[in-house]
Order: C-alpha cells, then structure tokens, then sequence
C-alpha cells in the first residue's frame, strides 16, 4: 500500500496533531513514513501544511508532486482548495466546511464550498457544530481524522490504538474524548 | 538491538550526536535548526545536567563556547539557521586554523526558497571557503548515523567538520533506528597547545597544515561511503545528486535508476567519481538544493567535452528549493495530470497573534509617525516584522540581527530625523547592544524601541537572553536614565505610551522606549500546563 496524505489548514488548528497519530499507527504497523512539516513564520495565523507519507515499501521524496496525493485532509476549507492542484484525478477531499476568516479578502464561502463540491470525491463537515454538540470542541482535529480513516489504508482500529498510544501520556479522560471524537468522525458519510 | 523511532532530521541529528558521545550543544535558535537543541534540552541527557544544552546569546557566543568545549577534549555541536553561519564567521573560520581537539560539528540548517528566511545562502560555501569537510545527509537515518561519523572525522583530523542540512530534511520525520551509545570523553588538554594561538607567525604555520591536509579530507569523501557511484545502463545522461536532491531523483524510478547516478552526501567532492561519471555519460545533470556550489565548479570556466546542466542552464530553477516536480519536469517527464488552481485561493500571510503585546507598540508608533512624516522607521527580525504587513505597515526595513539600531543611526547621520528602530528583547542582545554603543558614544538623536515580550517568540518561545536585565544593560552602555521608559503596552496604557513616544521622537537625542508584556503564546502555554497539573 501507498497513501499520500496532504494536511493542511491554518496555524494552531491541530494539523500536526493528526499527522502524529497517523504517523504512529504507521510506526506501529512497521510502514514507511516521510512526513515535512512547515514551523516557524507561517504558524501565526498564516496557511501551513503537511505532507504525510505512508508506504509498504521505501519513500524517496518528502514532499508530494503535483497531482499525485490520494487524500486532503483540511480543517478549514479555503486551505483545502489550496492544495488541489496536488490532489490525483480520484484523489479524496476531507475537510471542515466551517471557514476560519482572518484575512479581509476572504472568498465567499459558498463558493469555496462549491469549488470543492465539484472535485466529486469530497467529505465536507461542520466540525465546529458536530465538536460543539458532542461537547469535544477540543477534540475537533480527531473527528475529522476519524472521517478520513477509510482513505488512509491503514483500518480504523490502528488509528485508534495510535490515538490511545498518543495521547496516553495525558490522561484517560483525554483518551476517551479522542476516541469518541474518532468514532464520530467514522460515522460521517 | 536498534531502537526504532518516528524522528525529525532535527531530531535525528540530536539524538545522533547524543549518542555519539555528545558534551555540549551550543545554539541561537533559528528556523529551521531549532528543534535539535530543543531535542537535547529535553533528553534525559540534558535534563539531568550530562550534556550542557542552555541557549546561547547568538551564533558567535555558540560558536566560540563549542570551540572551547573541543579545546577541552570533549565533543560539542554547535547550530544554526544558515544566517547565522555569517554571524559566526570569525570563530567558524579560524576554528579551522586552530584545528580542534574534542569533535566539534557545526550544523547549518540552510532554508532553500525562504520558509522563514531573508536569503537563500548555501552554507557549503563556508565550508569550502574554511577548507574543512562537509556532510550533506539525504535522510533523516543518514543524518543520524553521520554523527557519530563527523564527531570521529573531526577527531581524526583535528578539525572541524561542518554538516548541511536543508529545510526539507529538518523539518520532516521519517523513522530512524538508532545505536548503542558511546561514552563522553574524558578532560584533555589538546596536545599542540601552541596551534589555538593564532599570532601571524603560527597562523601562518597552522594555514599550511590545513592545506596540507586536503588529500586527507579528499580520500575520505572518496572512500568513507556517504558518496555512492552507482553504474546505470543509460549512456545518454548520468546523474550527480546532492543530498536530499538524491530523493527527488529516486522518486522517479521506483524500480531502480537507468542513469549512471553519483550521490554527493560528503564533500570536498569526489574528483574521480565525477571524472568516471564524465568519461561515460553525454551529459550530467547536477541535482542539488540551494545554490549551483557543485554545478559551477563542474563547469568552471573552460569548456568540456560532457555537457553538463542544472540550475545554471535552466533545466532546474535557479532559484528556489527543489521539489519532486521541477526535477521530474528536468529529467524530462510530464507532470501528473491535476486539476487547477482554483481562481479563488488567495494568500493567507502570518499575522501577529490577537493580543500580542507588539500589537500596541505598532498602533501607538503608528500615531505618532503619522504627525511626522519625516520619520522612518528601521524594523529587525522576529515576530514583529510582521508589522511591515497590513494592518500596520509600520517599518521601513528588516535585514538581519540588529541592523535596526545602526541603521537607524547611519539614517540620523546622513540627517534623517526622527530615525526610530524596532527591536526585540532577544535580538537586542543577539546583535543589538554594540549597535546601541555606538549610538550613546555619538548621542544619535534616534529612539530605539525595545519590545520585549520575555522571551524568543518566533522560534517558538525559547529562552530570551536579557530577560529582566535590558535596564541595566541600556544604562551600563550609558543610555541618559532621563531618556530610558519601560512601558506596559496594554490597550488601556496607549495614552501614556504615545506620549512618552511622541516626546522621544522629537528629541533631539538618543532615546530608549521598553514596551514589556510577555508573549502570549508562551503565557498561554504556561496557563495550560498549569492547568493540566
């Protein structure tokens, strides 16, 4: 197998979050990871993403070309239509549909919607209503993870080991509130 | 028996020089370097007090602490963003002459296309230029086993040895196995005392050993294995990758390379591979991130009978990191189809964070300079260069470590008044204090601004040099107590402040203004693992 995740989304939105459990449920299952971050000037408040890769067999490049990722896993939409043109031809679109404006010319968000609409393969999710009514605001990072699960060929319950692998060293609680907020996001359609 | 983990090359690099015997880091945090000294800090190693890991004030302190350290016998790394290799220049330079006793590597983290930068130096240069070996790792793995092989080269040749790495390889995790760990050394004193005094006559001496040891440096880049020829069946075109420049190559060839490839992962360059190459192929092509170091001592002046390209002929940037498409688009294939950008996407540029102290220092400068047109105002490089964008467009230059307050001085000699400059707590001691001298030996009517939020915010909250003592070190340099204000720049306090502003603006003297209000990143970090107890 071979996935090529692009994450992306705004500075402090939890992106490198989700790249860590999916990086640990890759260690745990003996894959091939290259993972580039970006840190540094952007993570105030600017657009930052992740190139994540998962494979059986060795990685050369840590970063993704163009048209090649399989996945765009975004928490904020506007960042998710950034990086389409690296999205491949059957490639899938996970992302919040809630827009995080900052920036005074921001796109009208019913366009950017549609924008992303239009790709086909696209899961959009009001994470901040779905995280506000499950109580879990905290946790919104994780139900979007959880919907994205299918596309990541790595099975659900390796991303739930991972979550409990990870957030381990918080405390129960937090476990629980991850793995609640996974299976929310599994049960997205 | 080896340990597997999911590492940044950063890491990879702590972890390896912490298991290769490691002493000491000494570092000035810098992107994309950071995260090594950060690793170490947090080891069991650097917690217990085993291996010294405190920041330093900048490149140079680092540099020369690191020298000493190696003077001593003991291993010691120093690192740094690729801009601080200038800042550390005098003591990376004659660290060569001196040679060394304890392995000492000095890590440079270039940053290919400006992530986070002003420039796009490439520090191999430096290391051609100190005549020393350079190590260019294209994996995060090949960056933690080159330590342990730079610290036993630098001991084998009594000189330092520089290690380049790019932003691509610092700032991406791949899983790293790791190995047994090997003792510190013992105190020893080097055994020519005389080499570390660098008078004429023995520089002199000393410069001949250092040329004099070139073949040395050359047969182990040729023989030590971080270079590789690897014999391709494709006559056309044979290949030279440097670095991570390797992987943008292998991507293309999942089931093995046709060309003829040499992977240049230590330097100086490998004279006879690069012939060998030559000899077989019509034309190389030279694949590596940053600038054409190798490509234009391949082309050299004269012509030769291999054709030879890369940045400089146009098949891959001349500028700019490379990337997995602009060396599939030089090896001549076509892009993947995808889809296009979207008319839609507009830029999302880093802002100042809501409630960040430099916020109200640009809104009450901001006041004030309006009533003075002739006023200009010299910026420096942290978080609060982000008030040259909107809202604020507030300065009228950033160039390197404390260049705001001699620049703001130069401006005033030439007659511009008022000249003001904005800097942060931490460049201020960085590269600011002797600026500041300058300035009180001249009484140069410029007012300098010193925003302190306590600590190094744009790395990512390291430990800030000065805190608590900038007072002391204005009046020390003999800054007029008459003309020195602390200020707490909080929205209610904007009156007092755009007062004193505008008094010190118009005064015909130098001036210190001290906006203090700690980062709200790091206040709030705080706030959580409080509460997380």
């Amino acid at each position: 197998m071979k996935t090529d995740i692009i994450l992306s989304g705004v500075g402090g939105q939890g992106i490198l979050s989700i790249a860590t459990v999916i990086g640990q449920a890759a260690l745990a299952n003996n894959l091939y990871i290259k993972q580039a971050e970006v840190h540094g000037m952007s993570q105030r408040g600017g657009d930052v993403q992740s190139n994540l890769r998962i494979s059986d067999q060795p990685i050369a490049s840590d970063l993704i070309a163009l048209g090649q990722a399989d996945v765009i896993i975004s928490m904020e939409p506007l960042e998710a239509l950034r990086y389409l043109p690296y999205l491949s031809k059957d490639g899938w679109i996970i992302s919040s549909a809630d827009p995080f404006v900052n920036i005074p010319n921001y796109p009208d968000i019913e366009s950017v919607l549609a924008a992303l609409r239009a790709h086909g393969n696209v899961k959009l999710i009001e994470l901040d209503k779905i995280a506000k009514e499950n109580n879990i605001a905290r946790s919104a990072n994780m139900i979007l993870l959880g919907a994205t699960a299918e596309f990541l060929g790595l099975g659900f319950e390796a991303i739930a080991d991972s979550v409990r692998t990870v957030f381990g060293s918080k405390s129960e609680a937090v476990v629980e509130m991850n793995l609640r907020a996974i299976e929310i996001g599994r049960s997205f359609k | 028996m080896t340990n597997k983990k999911l590492l940044l090359g950063d890491q990879a690099i702590a972890q390896g020089a912490l298991d290769a015997g490691l002493s000491g880091v000494y570092a000035y945090p810098g992107t994309p370097s950071t995260e090594i000294t950060e690793y170490i800090q947090l080891s069991p190693q650097g917690r217990s007090g085993d291996v010294y890991c405190r920041w330093c004030t900048n490149e140079k302190t680092a540099m020369e602490a690191a020298l000493g350290m190696s003077y001593a016998g003991k291993r010691a790394l120093v690192c740094m963003k690729h801009v601080g290799m200038n800042v550390c220049a005098d003591a990376f330079i004659n660290s060569a002459v001196t040679g060394v006793n304890g392995g000492l590597v000095v890590l440079a983290a270039d940053d290919p296309s400006m992530h986070s930068s002003q420039n796009e130096q490439d520090s191999r240069f430096y290391g051609k230029f100190a005549m020393i070996p350079i190590l260019e790792p294209s994996s995060q793995q090949e960056a933690y086993d080159m330590m342990a092989y730079a610290f036993d080269l630098s001991e084998q040749l009594h000189e330092p040895v520089l290690m380049r790495v790019v932003t691509r390889l610092a700032h991406s995790r791949a899983v790293v196995g790791t190995a047994a760990v090997r003792e510190q050394n013992p105190l020893n004193a080097p055994a020519r005392s005389q080499n570390w005094v660098l008078l004429p006559a023995i520089a002199r001496r000393r410069n001949k050993e250092l040329i004099a040891l070139q073949p040395d440096m050359n047969r182990h880049a040729a023989n030590d294995g971080y270079n590789r020829y690897a014999e391709g069946t494709d006559r056309q075109l044979g290949i030279i990758a440097c670095g991570i420049g390797y992987n943008y190559y292998m991507e293309n060839y999942p089931q093995g390379a046709p060309h003829t490839v040499l992977k240049i992962s230590q330097y100086p360059l490998p004279t006879d591979d690069i012939r060998r190459l030559a000899d077989t192929c019509q034309s190389i092509l030279v694949i590596e991130d940053g600038q054409p170091f190798v490509e234009e001592q391949l082309r050299g002046i004269l012509p030769s009978k291999c054709k030879i390209k890369g940045r400089l002929t146009g098949e891959l940037p001349r500028d700019g990191e490379l990337t997995p498409d602009n060396v599939k688009a030089a090896l001549g294939f076509a892009s993947s189809q995808q889809n296009a950008p979207s008319d839609l996407v507009v830029a999302r540029p880093p802002a100042l964070c809501q409630g960040c102290g430099h916020r109200s220092v640009y809104e009450a400068l901001n006041r004030i300079v309006e009533k003075l047109p002739e006023a200009r105002v010299f910026g420096d490089i942290g978080c609060y260069t982000l008030g040259a964008l909107p809202p604020y467009k507030a300065i009228n230059s950033c160039v390197d470590m404390g260049a705001s307050i001699t620049m703001a001085k130069g401006a005033a000699d030439a007659g511009v008044f008022p000249a003001i400059a904005v800097i942060g707590d931490s460049t201020f001691t960085h590269s600011g204090m002797t600026g500041l001298l300058d300035a009180v030996n001249c009484n140069s009517p410029i007012t300098v601004i010193i925003s302190d939020n306590l600590t190094t915010a744009m790395t990512g909250g390291q430990d800030s040099a000065g805190t608590n003592k900038f007072e002391a070190i204005c009046l020390g340099l003999g800054v007029d107590k008459e003309h020195l204000h602390v200020v707490n720049p909080l929205p209610q306090n904007m009156d007092e402040i755009t007062r004193i502003m505008e008094r010190e603006f118009n005064y015909k003297g130098l001036s210190v203004i001290i906006p203090r209000r700690e980062c709200i990143q790091t206040l709030s970090r705080k706030a959580k693992q409080k509460n997380n107890k």
